[in-house]
């Protein structure tokens, strides 16, 4: 059998062989004690030929329903957006994708650079003076914001919104196990945060407040209630999971005075791929600056006095800290912010407040067709691209119906909230159309009966 | 190339200029501003760049004509394995029913995906000796910390709730004493011996009835085999506590040894180094994490498992440490792993380690000529060397690095792991040819005779690169992490 990435020839192997001084290559193995040398074949299937792999490979991508061929209304955290062409142009170079981590400077400049570039565009969406190079996704992201914030306050109370997605609120408390913390979480009141039990739960012992804008509905949470709730403790943080896409038309969670701000940048540039790798980020304040997980790019120069970047504050990382480092996290999702940094380039400045308005527009067409159609629509306040759907049958009932028609339906609210059985969570982004909208509320009527 | 200030993608922005090409408006508009106080509606736009098609590929195809990869040039950085990464694998990473499924469609309807990712786990569960696997964990480090809540949950569930601490090397990589103290844990140390193998007697002496956990790379950093491995797991099972592997080394040893089989309890894998996906410029990576039977019910839910003939997630695993990651784990990652394990199979992966180790140990012989080896013995996929006798000229390992950017190459590993003085920690991986590896070793040599006969030559490296060495110090005492206009 031959292997194409396996440039050895037996001339090459014997040379070799000579020059280490052994006969075979198994003496090299000799340290491994024989009562663990594993001594069978492994049991994998056969290699495959480029051509062959690749039929199999397709047509098993075939075999699932994909967001291009089918019209999708699911979003709930992961959402089907337009990805300019030169994205994938740009993060197809292989000086960006089979780089390393940037730790050689003198050649690693583009890299820098380009970490850089997103740590400003990051910075500029989130109001917030300082963003890292990116995390492994929003949900881990949001669960180090939450133990940076137990850590720096020496407090172990989290109050977390049950408006918060729901794999982020897992995530939370498995993360929150590590340093012990006790994870409350505050219940939904006409689709946000209920205020009143907020107060109620904020006491001298709570580290942090944690609030998804917009929240896990779509719905708009009153930030500057929040942190005025806040405001009657020292020292507790407020964490905004953000939608990078929304804040292009919300206010910033920074102008509200929020200690941590981090999400995922999946909607620049990074297409669903069933829900990983997407692209966490995470922005705060300069007081935390050096509490930050993961790495940072900072500007300086070289010794021509040449603008230059490099790796800064390490000593906060496990590579030099070791135990006592912020984090454990060492790869992070660098690939993925250089795509979200193209997306964010190309659609620039003006691009972006029409793109979040796109979504606004149409999601709001959407409801109102549904409301026409005779369907309840709990959301009742400002919303960004999502809302719900009160169904009479089981949601997952209905979308089996819809695929058979071209159509992925929204989210099963009913699995992970009891109360919201039979409720659909419906996204409408920029690059469904009106007649798809149409079609879909059309359908889901007939189905509905 | 010149030695200038490349622009940034904001100083090439001008007012007017675009690139977008957006969907448009095909419904009735609204006014959206009636909608929302005030205080909610931006009023200052985030200052990203305007700029034209070809200015953003002008742009970004400078970045990287101002970057290193692995299809640029030889990249022998230790303990990272930075082999080839295959062009197949990319391609089908975005073929649309990969790319643009969501992870929360129903299950039926994406079984194509469901059956790569159990037929990964099964591989690498085979691979590794371990009764199960998870894909869940989004790289090594974040595997090592789901690993660790295992134990711990492991250990709660009996009801062992003193057990504290977590063993690691003294060579172990950094993210494995960060990862014990994020899960919880006490990070303590187990020194080396002079042959740079975990020492027994102060294994021994550390293990205790507070132990939860032994961190172990195998191969280790240094690159060596633990010998004595079954030894140090009875020690560490005799106390009670719990193997784990770190899979970062995973590369020397496939077909030749399993974790599972040397007594480890938890394994993670860094797909991203073994199994060929791409590092990306520093992630994203995956950490699928293997466990041994008794370990299975803490496994991060939900379980990807086969019920006639359907693949489904099993959410109820009351013992499970949670959800460590939203969705399922770095699919696309997975999958280009799943493609190279296609690729290859067991004959492929075999001969993968059998070449990484017969590479690093011709490198290994012929560098130790000139440059110290502090441990004789064969190596596996990679080999420390220490710069200690350049240093006594003057010239140090950090300059040798900078030195061999000169020569086209990127640098070793330097200064790690820590117990070794001045340390170059060289991994060739199977990928690269002989006439590579030669080419290498010549540079390595003469560098070592610039050192005596010129060494300011290598002090004052790099002299061929776009920029010098940077101000690092400056760069962390006034940190500019933005830029501002």
């Amino acid at each position: 059998m031959e292997f194409r990435y396996l440039p050895m020839t037996n001339e090459d192997k014997n040379d070799m062989l000579q020059s280490i001084g052994v006969q075979t290559t198994d003496e090299l193995f000799s340290d491994i004690p024989k009562k663990v040398r594993f001594n069978g074949e492994l049991n994998l299937k056969k290699p495959a030929n480029e051509y062959q792999l690749k039929k199999e490979l397709t047509e098993m991508a075939n075999r699932n329903a994909n967001l291009k061929q089918n019209s999708s209304f699911l979003g709930a955290g992961v959402y089907d957006h337009f990805i300019p062409s030169v994205v994938d142009h740009v993060i197809s170079r292989s000086e960006f994708y089979t780089a390393y981590t940037p730790y050689q400077p003198e050649i690693s400049q583009g890299e820098l650079q380009a970490i850089f570039e997103f740590q400003t565009m990051i910075s500029e969406l989130t109001g917030m003076p300082v963003a890292n190079s990116s995390m492994y996704d929003g949900g881990t992201a949001l669960a180090e914001a939450v133990n940076l914030s137990a850590a720096q306050t020496k407090r172990k109370k989290i109050l977390v919104s049950k408006t918060v997605h729901p794999e982020s609120r897992a995530v939370i408390e498995s993360y929150g196990k590590g340093p012990n913390l006790e994870i409350v979480e505050i219940d939904h009141k006409n689709g946000v945060t209920d205020l009143e039990q907020l107060a109620n739960e904020m006491d001298e012992n709570t580290a942090s407040v944690v609030i998804q804008y917009p929240n896990f509905f779509g719905q708009i949470e009153s930030l500057e209630k929040v942190k005025e709730i806040i405001d009657t403790q020292k020292k507790t943080m407020l964490i905004v999971s953000s939608n990078p896409l929304a804040l292009g038309y919300l206010t910033p969670p920074g102008e509200f005075g929020a200690d941590i701000v981090v999400g995922d940048t999946q909607v620049f540039g990074i297409p669903a791929q069933f829900g990983g790798p997407h692209c966490g980020y995470f922005a705060t304040t300069t007081k935390l600056m050096r509490k930050v997980p993961g790495r940072l790019v900072g500007q300086t120069t070289d010794e021509n006095g040449v603008r230059g970047f490099v790796l800064t504050l390490q000593a906060r990382e496990q590579h030099i800290r070791r135990d006592k480092a912020t984090s454990n996290i060492c790869s992070n999702q660098a690939l993925n912010a250089l795509a979200s940094s193209v997306a964010m380039s190309s659609i620039g400045k003006h691009g972006l407040k029409k793109m979040a308005e796109l979504n606004m527009q149409k999601a709001r067409y959407a409801k109102r067709k549904f409301e026409e159609a005779g369907f309840t629509v709990l959301s009742e306040g400002p919303i960004f691209n999502e809302f719900i759907v009160k169904l009479s049958m089981p949601v997952k009932e209905v979308n089996d119906s819809l695929l058979d028609k071209g159509i992925i339906g929204g989210y099963d609210l009913g699995l992970v909230y009891p109360e919201l059985e039979n409720h659909m969570l419906v996204a409408v982004t920029e690059i469904r159309t009106k007649e798809e909208i149409d079609t879909f509320v059309k359908e889901l009527g007939d189905i509905h009966g | 190339m010149a030695n200038k200030d490349f622009p940034l993608i904001f100083e090439r922005s001008k007012e007017g200029r675009t690139s977008y090409s957006l969907p448009e408006l095909d419904v009735p508009e609204v006014n959206l501003d009636e909608e929302f106080e005030d205080s909610y509606i931006r009023k200052t736009a985030p200052d990203l760049p305007e700029v034209s098609e070809l200015e953003v590929m002008r742009h970004y195809t400078g970045l990287s004509n101002r970057n290193f990869g692995v299809d640029s040039g030889f990249y022998p950085l230790g303990s990272c394995t930075m082999k080839y990464n295959p062009k197949i694998n990319e391609d089908v990473a975005r073929l649309d029913g990969f790319s643009h499924i969501h992870p929360y469609q129903d299950p039926s309807t994406v079984q194509g995906a469901l059956e790569m990712m159990y037929d990964l786990q099964t591989s690498l569960s085979e691979i590794t000796g371990m009764h199960q696997v998870s894909l869940q964990p989004a790289a090594g480090a974040h595997g090592e910390w789901t690993g660790l809540m295992m134990i711990r949950a492991f250990h709660e569930a009996n009801g062992d709730l003193n057990r504290t601490k977590v063993i690691v090397p003294d060579s172990a990589h950094g993210t494995n004493p960060a990862s014990a103290t994020v899960a919880g844990f006490e990070a303590v140390t187990v020194k080396s011996n002079e042959k740079g193998l975990v020492d027994l007697d102060d294994l021994k002496q550390v293990v205790g009835d507070d132990t939860a956990a032994l961190m172990l790379t195998n191969p280790n950093t240094l690159g060596l085999f633990e010998t004595e491995i079954l030894e140090m797991a009875e020690i560490v099972h005799q106390a009670g506590g719990k193997l784990y592997y770190d899979g970062a080394n995973l590369n020397a040893i496939m077909g030749y040894a399993r974790p599972g089989d040397m007594g480890f309890d938890v394994v993670h894998l860094n797909l991203h180094k073994t199994f060929t996906g791409p590092h990306g410029g520093g992630g994203p990576g995956s950490g699928p994490v293997g466990v041994s039977k008794e370990l299975e019910p803490f496994l991060p839910k939900p379980i990807l498992a086969k019920k006639e003939d359907q693949y489904v997630f099993e959410y109820d695993r009351p013992q499970s440490i949670g959800r460590v990651k939203p969705y399922y784990g770095n699919f696309g990652i997975n999958l280009r792993a799943y493609t190279y394990i296609r690729t290859m199979g067991a004959e492929g992966l075999k001969r993968v380690s059998e070449y990484a180790v017969l590479n690093a140990n011709y490198m290994m012989r012929k560098l130790e000529q000139e440059f110290d080896l502090p441990y004789p013995q064969h190596c596996k996929h990679e080999f420390v060397l220490s710069g200690r006798r350049q240093k006594k000229l003057g010239v140090r390992t950090l300059d040798i690095a900078k030195r061999l950017l000169d020569y086209g190459y990127h640098p070793p590993t330097i200064y790690f792991p820590l117990n070794v003085e001045e340390a170059l920690m060289v991994e060739p991986t199977e990928t690269e040819s002989k006439e590579t590896l030669d080419g290498f070793i010549d540079t390595m040599l003469s560098i070592s005779e610039e050192a005596k006969s010129e060494p300011e030559l290598v002090q004052e490296a790099p002299h061929n690169t776009i920029v010098k060495r940077m101000d690092e110090t400056t760069a962390a005492r006034k940190p500019v992490l933005r830029y501002y206009k």
